[in-house]
């Protein structure tokens, strides 16, 4: 069983932990601005919202990619950004509707959350379990995948496409 | 490391902006934040100049932990002249601009002179610009934040603002950053709006790196994070309750002062205590309290997020109030409360809205209004000057009305922006004012928490619970539980506090965290962070070293050891109720002892052998 | 089952290698017309600069992809083809019998009517051949001159002007990004692009090209003339429909196609900037020549080839996003707005930043940014999942930037 991010904003204080454990993987350097994972403030709700990638089985940014940078890790599920190959053309960044995949003018490259290979460090890093790593089937991203359908392109007219 | 080494410096007179080196060796002595801008402060202006003249400078400050991820490493100072005590100020801050400012890749920005007309500053990382205010001045902070985030495009942007109160001289205005945390405290506000400088708006992208040994910061940290997880005050009294847990504790030891300090137990505090705010509305069905909410890196989340109801008398056809918004801390909630004796929850939820939208001191404002309503009951103030307002104890009314105008500086408000001493001298009764050198007392009374009448008495930065707050020991048992009332080895005690309470606000870390770390807890994060041994006993006499340097500013800004007091309220009227009925403060059993174990002469200056030792020579 | 593809742009190849996954025993050829292994003119501007070679403009990257997918990959110009007996023909007159055809031709850079431009030293900047021309050419201290200002025109900017050269560009239209941005942001573009010593002439027309000694002279419908050791055409593309001249396949401004990409002809289906498609959110039929639009196309197509009107093409979303010179920007949907929709306008002149939201009713309907590049996608999914915007309307009216609060408070429900 595959695993996946369960983001329960209920649970998140805004403290971007998750956003400081991110950027110290990926960058080395506390970086908020270069996580991959990145907390919204809801003022006027009281809310606070942490909000990555869900490795969507659409992959509009690996279809959309132009040099075949962007590939899936089979173990994880993850769409993983091959930095060797991206040239930084953002295509990608504008073909994800979900908004997770963002341009790193520091590089030249797009970044996005690749699980951290399985054990991602938001999740570890959050004190209050509002990011956890649990089995796919929990998350509740179904309700995102909803409205995932409608921003495709194409939709199934009678029966199912392809094993997505 | 964990320094960025950057300092800019804004000539606000010439419009210029500069960059230079950190001194490192003051880093090393003083670490960051409260101790490292104090000694750029003291080096660089003559202690006696006028606060509001362009004489006067202004520092805003990040520490080693700001920016990282130890928990609670967002924060940063403000220090400066006060106005409001002519002594030496600190105000300190959470929020996100502290961990914004080290992002962008600055230590410390040191503000000098008054801009011609009003300006704000702008950065993003290394790109500073001084911009043209005239658009904001006169609005709120609110106003401010809306404007500059729209002007600038950055919903990310981190803007800390002075808003209509500080505009309008009010004495405790303060610095008001991500909409509703503050340097709320001494006037700081008041001396940035004096400069005509509005806003200070940060982006950073560089991050922040430099830490000595990575591997062994993370994994204090990750120990840090534990610690504060599995303590009692830490993981589960502040996220739930906020600091409003206090209000029924420090209420039943009898130390929650009540009408102006004249009493120590407030008959109405089940309703605006921390347990309150979690209450379901009759109205609306929904608590006061939405969420708990936490600064930048903090693990703990005391902050409150709160809604007022939409039918109170405050709001009724503002919808402008009706979303959330920062909530009652403790203090906040006991100076617009017991202290003026209101027990309105709506009303102290709106007034303190007003005091982060238009930037001023809750304390400062409670205290003052208390102080007021004291002289209106004597007749000292009447319906003249308050234009026909009753200003009576327990007027959730007269606490609404005297916000607004606070907020403005209109009419009497004008007269509340004073202050509490200011106010019951021009009224003619300085005795009902309840300060010590100048600045209203916080929430615990010093008849029923005696060392805490110690740590008013010597604070640097005059009444304030944040220099020394014995009340973890006295009340809450921690490091360990002291009496209350008994004022032997309380000298001992307030200094401990007041030296490691320096380190804290040096590092750029919480106070909070010490309701479960311990110096060494902190200790080890620095010295993984930071170049060079940080132990803990360096850390001790670090934080010694800021008090003597904070001590020696005031002394030459005028301050004597006769200013080393409190009101005659505490030491001669006994509490009437509770477990300290029958006590006044015994300050005078603590106070020589306390002289004494600073190595401080009778006069309370320090000794030439206590500045060699400290390196203050 | 014999599947042809025609055309190994993104179309084609996301094509190809939709079929395999959906049609593992079919035989599938692919047909190219050019020498290299099918390969992203995305990646031209890249190469142009030296940050990638040419093996980093190949759409799969792995060297067995074809051959693990059992995909035929010929190059080899199509000639003809006959939908009454369901045969193509090659340029060597071979022929090839297809159940199920797809064309994905892509486009050609439309060659302006002005004399000179078949002249030694012009070129397109849209093939491998092209590039690697103006790779020679463009030497340090060469000056240039780029004929169009349109989206080609402005991603190879940077390329051109990193190899130390001198640019002139000249845009007939009354600004840069005609197609992409409205005024204000030409306007910043424009000024942009002079500020990094790029000279821009817009509603300057080019009348001519004349060898002059070693170098060109271009003149200018103004009167003045630029002498130039290159010159850069891009002044748009059509589609490449030539070779379909008798199949009797209904052709617009591209190829007809229909809500599973199939043209007039049955069996035969039509992808990427070819195909005449339909449009998000307007439910109109119109060329896009955007990469995104060419993959969803591809891949749609395959599935219908496949299986027969299993997935409908709902309409995709032009969109573009451009880097010119380091200042990015993007466009998507309706940019332009929609009569009695409202809209919400930042501009700040001084530090570049353009944010421009087009709504129509409680919907966005298209947006446009400059200097916007964190969570930009957000933009696409608002518009393309046509959610209510409620309360958010009036904030974003307010304040265009709160869109990633307006996007996960509408689109997501998490607020």
């Amino acid at each position: 069983m595959q695993r996946s991010l369960l983001i329960d904003p209920g649970k998140c204080t805004g403290c971007v932990q998750c956003e400081l454990a991110c950027s110290l993987e990926k960058e080395g350097i506390f970086n908020p601005s270069k996580s991959r994972i990145r907390v919204f403030t809801f003022h006027y709700e009281g809310r606070f919202v942490p909000y990555t990638c869900t490795q969507c089985s659409e992959a509009w940014c690996m279809q959309a990619c132009p040099v075949d940078a962007i590939a899936l890790d089979a173990g994880t599920g993850a769409k993983v950004i091959l930095d060797a190959a991206c040239v930084g053309c953002k295509v990608c960044t504008i073909s994800c509707p979900f908004g997770t995949v963002n341009y790193n003018s520091d590089t030249g490259k797009v970044i996005k959350c690749d699980l951290c290979g399985g054990d991602p460090a938001c999740a570890k890093a959050c004190p209050t379990a509002a990011i956890t790593y649990v089995d796919a089937d929990q998350t509740g991203y179904d309700k995102m995948r909803v409205w995932a359908g409608k921003t495709d392109a194409g939709a199934m007219a009678s029966t199912q496409y392809g094993g997505t | 490391m964990a320094w960025t080494g950057k300092i800019l410096r804004i000539d606000l007179t010439n419009i210029a902006c500069s960059t230079e080196e950190l001194n490192r060796q003051w880093a090393q002595e003083y670490l960051g934040q409260r101790g490292l801008a104090t000694k750029y402060l003291v080096e660089e202006i003559d202690a006696k100049v006028d606060a509001l003249s362009p004489e006067n400078k202004m520092i805003m400050t990040t520490a080693p932990l700001t920016g990282t991820m130890a928990s609670t490493g967002g924060r940063y100072s403000v220090v400066t002249k006060s106005p409001l005590t002519h002594c030496i100020a600190c105000s300190n801050s959470g929020g996100f601009i502290g961990a914004e400012l080290k992002n962008a890749g600055w230590d410390m920005i040191i503000f000098e002179g008054r801009a011609p007309t009003p300006v704000y500053l702008y950065i993003v990382n290394d790109q500073v610009e001084l911009l043209s205010a005239d658009e904001i001045w006169g609005t709120s902070v609110w106003s401010t934040d809306a404007w500059l985030h729209n002007k600038h495009q950055d919903p990310l942007l981190r803007i800390a603002a002075v808003g209509r109160s500080a505009e309008a001289g009010c004495l405790y205005a303060g610095i008001v950053n991500d909409l509703h945390r503050a340097a709320g405290r001494s006037g700081v506000g008041t001396v940035m709006a004096a400069k005509n400088l509005k806003a200070v708006a940060v982006r950073g992208t560089l991050g922040v790196g430099n830490i000595h040994d990575p591997a062994r910061f993370m994994q204090a940290v990750t120990a840090g994070k534990k610690v504060l997880a599995e303590g009692a005050v830490t993981g589960e009294g502040l996220p739930t309750y906020g600091t409003q847990v206090l209000m029924n504790v420090i209420n039943e030891v009898g130390a929650l002062p009540t009408r102006n300090m004249s009493e120590v137990q407030f008959e109405g505090v089940s309703k605006v205590s921390g347990e309150a705010m979690h209450e379901p509305r009759k109205s609306d069905g929904k608590p006061n309290l939405t969420t708990n909410a936490g600064c930048f890196a903090c693990t703990i989340a005391c902050g409150r997020i709160s809604t007022i109801d939409q039918g109170h008398f405050s709001v009724e056809n503002k919808p402008e109030y009706w979303g959330n918004s920062g909530g009652l801390e403790y203090e906040a909630a006991w100076a617009l409360g017991p202290d003026i004796g209101v027990d309105d929850l709506d009303a102290l939820t709106y007034a303190n809205y007003l005091c982060n939208e238009d930037g001023y001191d809750p304390i400062s404002f409670g205290s003052t209004l208390a102080a007021a309503m004291e002289l209106y009951q004597l007749g000292a103030i009447t319906k003249k000057q308050t234009g026909g307002v009753e200003l009576t104890f327990g007027s959730a009314e007269a606490l609404v009305w005297a916000a607004e105008i606070t907020a403005t500086g209109e009419g009497f408000g004008k007269d509340l922006g004073l202050g509490s001493k200011r106010l019951c001298e021009k009224y003619g009764h300085p005795e009902l004012s309840m300060t010590v050198k100048g600045q209203e007392f916080p929430a615990y009374d010093p008849r029923g928490i005696q060392g805490m009448g110690l740590a008013y008495a010597t604070s640097n930065r005059g009444a304030c619970h944040l220099r020394g707050y014995t009340v973890s020991s006295e009340v809450l048992g921690i490091p360990e539980q002291t009496d209350p009332l008994a004022t032997e080895n309380k000298a001992a005690l307030v200094k401990a506090f007041q030296d490691a309470t320096a380190v804290v606000d040096s590092a750029g870390l919480c106070i909070f965290t010490t309701f479960a770390w311990s110096l060494e807890d902190i200790a080890r994060q620095i010295d993984a962070a930071c170049e060079g041994d940080w132990s803990a006993e360096r850390l001790t006499e670090v934080g010694e070293r800021i008090w003597n340097m904070e001590r020696d500013f005031n002394l030459r800004a005028g301050m004597t050891a006769a200013d080393d007091t409190l009101p005659k309220r505490f030491l001669k009227d006994a509490a009437k109720t509770g477990p300290a009925t029958g006590r006044v403060c015994d300050l005078d059993q603590m106070l020589p002892e306390y002289y004494q174990l600073r190595g401080w002469d009778a006069d309370g200056v320090p000794t030439d052998a206590t500045r060699q030792r400290l390196g203050l020579a | 089952m014999h599947h042809i593809v025609i055309g190994a742009g993104p179309a084609g190849v996301t094509a190809c290698e939709t079929l395999r996954d959906l049609d593992p025993s079919a035989r599938i050829t692919l047909i190219g017309d050019e020498p290299e292994p099918p390969y992203s003119r995305m990646a031209i501007p890249y190469l142009l600069v030296e940050q990638i070679d040419e093996s980093g403009t190949y759409l799969r990257r792995s060297n067995d992809f074809y051959a693990r997918n059992r995909i035929d990959v010929m190059s080899m110009p199509v000639s003809s083809i006959n939908p009454a007996d369901k045969v193509i023909s090659l340029s060597t007159h071979d022929t090839l019998d297809y159940d199920r055809l797809l064309i994905a031709t892509g486009s050609t850079p439309v060659q302006p009517p002005i004399s000179g431009i078949n002249l030694p030293g012009v070129h397109n900047c849209w093939n491998l051949a092209d590039a690697r021309a103006i790779a020679t050419r463009a030497t340090p201290g060469t000056r240039v001159v780029l004929i169009g200002a349109g989206f080609i025109g402005c991603i190879i900017l940077e390329s051109l002007h990193k190899r130390g050269i001198e640019l002139t560009v000249v845009e007939r239209e009354d600004r840069m990004v005609p197609r992409m941005m409205d005024e204000a942001a030409g306007g910043l573009l424009k000024r942009w692009c002079e500020s990094k010593d790029i000279t821009i002439l817009t509603r300057t027309g080019v009348s001519g090209i004349e060898q002059e000694g070693a170098g060109l002279s271009v003149s200018l419908d103004n009167g003045d003339t630029l002498a130039a050791g290159l010159v850069i055409t891009a002044t748009g593309v059509q589609p490449n429909t030539g070779f379909l001249q008798g199949a009797d396949i209904d052709i617009d401004q591209g190829i007809l196609v229909d809500n599973y990409l199939e043209t007039s002809k049955a069996d035969i289906f039509a992808a990427g900037d070819v195909a005449q498609g339909r449009d998000h959110p307007t439910g109109g039929f119109v060329v896009q020549a955007i990469q995104p639009t060419a993959v969803e196309h591809g891949r749609i197509a395959a599935a219908n080839m496949v299986k027969a009107r299993s997935v409908v093409h709902r309409g995709s979303l032009n969109m573009n996003i451009l880097d010119t010179h380091g200042l990015i920007s993007s466009s998507f949907g309706q940019w332009m707005g929609v009569e009695g929709g409202d809209s919400a306008v930042l501009l700040d002149q001084d530090r570049y930043l353009y944010l421009n939201l087009q709504f129509g009713g409680d919907h966005l309907v298209g947006a446009s940014s400059i200097g916007y590049t964190q969570h930009i996608g957000v933009l696409r999914g608002l518009i393309c999942s046509r959610a209510p915007l409620g309360a958010w309307k009036q904030r974003l009216l307010d304040d265009p930037t709160r869109l990633m609060e307006a996007y996960l408070g509408s689109v997501q429900g998490l607020a």
